[in-house]
């Protein structure tokens, strides 16, 4: 087997809040313990409610914010060892699909200079014919190159912020929701094109989202997260979940089908806050199967490299 | 029988841009309707027009009439509407986060519905409040009832707000997206208390949603619009069955669904036009796969079709 493109070990990432002239710190632990490796040309897939570190976590394996503890290995380097210099560098080889296109242009750029940026940033030069490429890359006609970001629309917006993270053919692409804020025949129609050019390109992804049925459609293996840790990893996108939380998040979904119509059995309870995490199983409150052992210890994630669960009673 | 909702072919305006073209739809008591159609479709607009709330926005009904209960209501005065309101049409918008007020008690703001349209004195306001949140499933509803706004979830605030629309005891909730803001495990919490709710009472429901799932999962009528036209209207299970338009069945295809085949998820290409630009003919030929010469030109009534209505020059023909 070969070494994974990305190798994440026991990254822990810790916020505080407040800390005022009345108020004492809190603190909250965002992304607890994870670790993850990822192979080339796999995606995998990030899901969970919001709060439960998903973005915390595609910003720490790109080095955007850095860890309290833990590791991220990025093709057999650490890159917490890297200096600013070689770390930009590195960073050539990885980009990041950011979920709201109408926040993540400079609504003063025209397309071009949005597409020219990273080549800038990077130091190279930019070779003729690119910026025409990366547009029809992402299906949009050339004639949009002096248009600025808020003359199109969210999916062409979208679009964009593909076309600049693949800008310079990054091995790696991390993509934190990146159709959370579109209607969904844009998502389907983005999903499609994130789909072809994996395939393409070969691409290694990290794909974000609250969205289960996404993920499961455009992942190899998903990684489901509550609280800030990984609770289950299923293998494969087909695979029966084995935590009560994917079971609930699989629940929650509707087929549009009406002879599909499902009497949910309900999650009682609310997600606890994160600066208060109970003892035990951070889920047991709504879990319909907890007993008192899960009220008191927290279950690790199971050892079984086929299908890990954190439960102390998998379904 | 008399609808509780009507609207017939409904036109409006905002300034001199025509957003909605000639909507005729109809909720029954007891009935629950899903209004679908992606943004910019003139789902909300639809709403605000049932409410009669359209001067808040600048806009105006320029054809057809808007019936509740069989009254006109650009016949009624004003105040009449704002009684309609609140007493026979309740409304839980889309954002919890800003429909409470943020200074006031949660009880208070449930309180003053009951008060204000049924005439109940404080103390029987307040064995209301807590017998409604107690339905919407909220535990210990007598300290939420004493809770600020902002110590609740999402989840909980919506329930608030669905509680202050019933609070009326409303015939008609209108309910405008209300749980895009909100989690998923929570959605479908949300979506199975307020359907549970509408049919244990017999009230009606109009259902705003981009959600085709939601809409299988609840409802029993839906409306597809698109770009201010009613592109097809029938029974859920019908539609969903064999969408005669190929706008609906494009919706439907959206939805990754378990063992889709990779590269089946298409989406639909382009995207909604503007109202000051819309094509000619059918307004969603540029986006169709089935468009011919005709569908560039003619605009296509609306035709029945079983117990619905499609408006679509090749409606039911799988291309």
């Amino acid at each position: 087997m070969t070494a994974p493109l990305i190798r994440i070990e026991h990254l822990t990432r810790q916020f505080q809040s407040g800390g005022g002239f009345l108020s004492r710190p809190r603190s909250m632990l965002a992304v607890r313990d994870v670790s993850l490796g990822i192979a080339r040309g796999e995606a995998v897939g990030v899901v969970g409610e919001s709060g439960c570190g998903k973005s915390t976590l595609a910003r720490l394996v790109l080095r955007l914010i850095e860890p309290t503890s833990g590791r991220v290995s990025f093709d057999g380097t650490d890159l917490a060892t890297l200096s600013a210099t070689a770390l930009r560098r590195m960073r050539r080889r990885m980009a990041m699909v950011f979920q709201d296109p109408y926040s993540s242009l400079d609504p003063r750029h025209t397309l071009t200079q949005v597409l020219a940026e990273p080549f800038q940033v990077q130091r190279q030069p930019l070779p003729p014919g690119t910026i025409a490429a990366l547009l029809a890359e992402v299906g949009l006609p050339e004639g949009l190159a002096d248009s600025h970001p808020q003359q199109l629309s969210g999916g062409q917006r979208q679009r964009v912020g593909i076309a600049r993270a693949l800008a310079l053919r990054p091995d790696f692409l991390v993509l934190d929701e990146p159709t959370a804020s579109l209607d969904v025949s844009i998502q389907a129609q983005i999903i499609a094109l994130l789909a072809d050019l994996r395939g393409r390109l070969g691409l290694t992804c990290l794909f974000i989202s609250h969205d289960l049925g996404l993920v499961r459609y455009f992942c190899d293996r998903i990684v489901v997260m509550y609280l800030g840790a990984v609770v289950e990893v299923l293998p494969d996108p087909a695979a029966a979940p084995r935590h009560p939380y994917t079971h609930a998040l699989m629940d929650a979904r509707f087929a549009p089908d009406p002879a599909q119509r499902k009497r949910l059995a309900p999650l009682s309870g609310e997600i606890p806050s994160p600066f208060a995490l109970p003892a035990g199983c951070a889920f047991a409150a709504r879990c319909p199967h907890a007993t008192d052992l899960c009220r008191r210890e927290s279950p690790r994630l199971s050892d079984d490299p086929a299908h890990p669960v954190a439960c102390f009673h998998p379904l | 029988m008399t609808a509780l909702l009507d609207l017939a072919s409904v036109s409006v305006s905002i300034g001199s841009a025509p957003l909605l073209d000639s909507i005729s739809l109809r909720v029954d008591r007891g009935q629950i309707v899903g209004l679908v159609g992606e943004s910019g479709s003139g789902k909300s607009l639809t709403a605000m027009a049932a409410m009669g709330l359209l001067p808040l926005i600048g806009g105006r009904v320029t054809g057809g009439n808007v019936r509740f209960d069989g009254q006109d209501m650009a016949l009624m005065t004003d105040t009449q509407r704002r009684v309609l309101r609140g007493r026979r049409i309740g409304f839980v918008t889309q954002n919890p986060m800003t429909a409470l007020d943020p200074v006031q008690r949660i009880g208070e703001q449930v309180d003053v519905v009951s008060r204000l349209h049924l005439g109940l004195p404080q103390a029987a306001a307040r064995v209301r409040t807590l017998d409604l949140l107690t339905q919407l499933r909220i535990p210990d509803a007598a300290s939420v009832a004493e809770a600020w706004p902002h110590q609740l979830s999402g989840g909980m605030k919506q329930r608030i707000v669905i509680a202050m629309a019933l609070a009326g005891e409303p015939d008609l909730i209108i309910a405008d997206e209300p749980t895009t803001a909100l989690d998923v495990t929570v959605q479908a919490q949300i979506i199975q208390i307020l359907g549970a709710l509408v049919r244990d009472r017999g009230l009606a429901l109009l259902l705003i949603t981009h959600d085709m799932g939601v809409v299988a999962q609840v409802c029993d009528r839906v409306a597809v619009l698109y770009a201010g036209r009613l592109a097809e209207e029938g029974p859920v299970s019908d539609i969903f069955a064999a969408p005669a338009h190929p706008y609906t069945s494009a919706l439907i295809g959206c939805i990754p669904q378990d063992g889709m085949a990779q590269g089946s998820l298409r989406g639909i290409p382009g995207a909604v036009p503007s109202a000051l630009a819309m094509p000619p003919g059918c307004r969603f030929h540029p986006r169709c796969e089935r468009a011919s010469d005709l569908c560039r030109t003619v605009v296509p009534a609306p035709e029945s079709c079983g117990q619905g209505t499609v408006a679509c020059h090749h409606a039911g023909v799988i291309a």
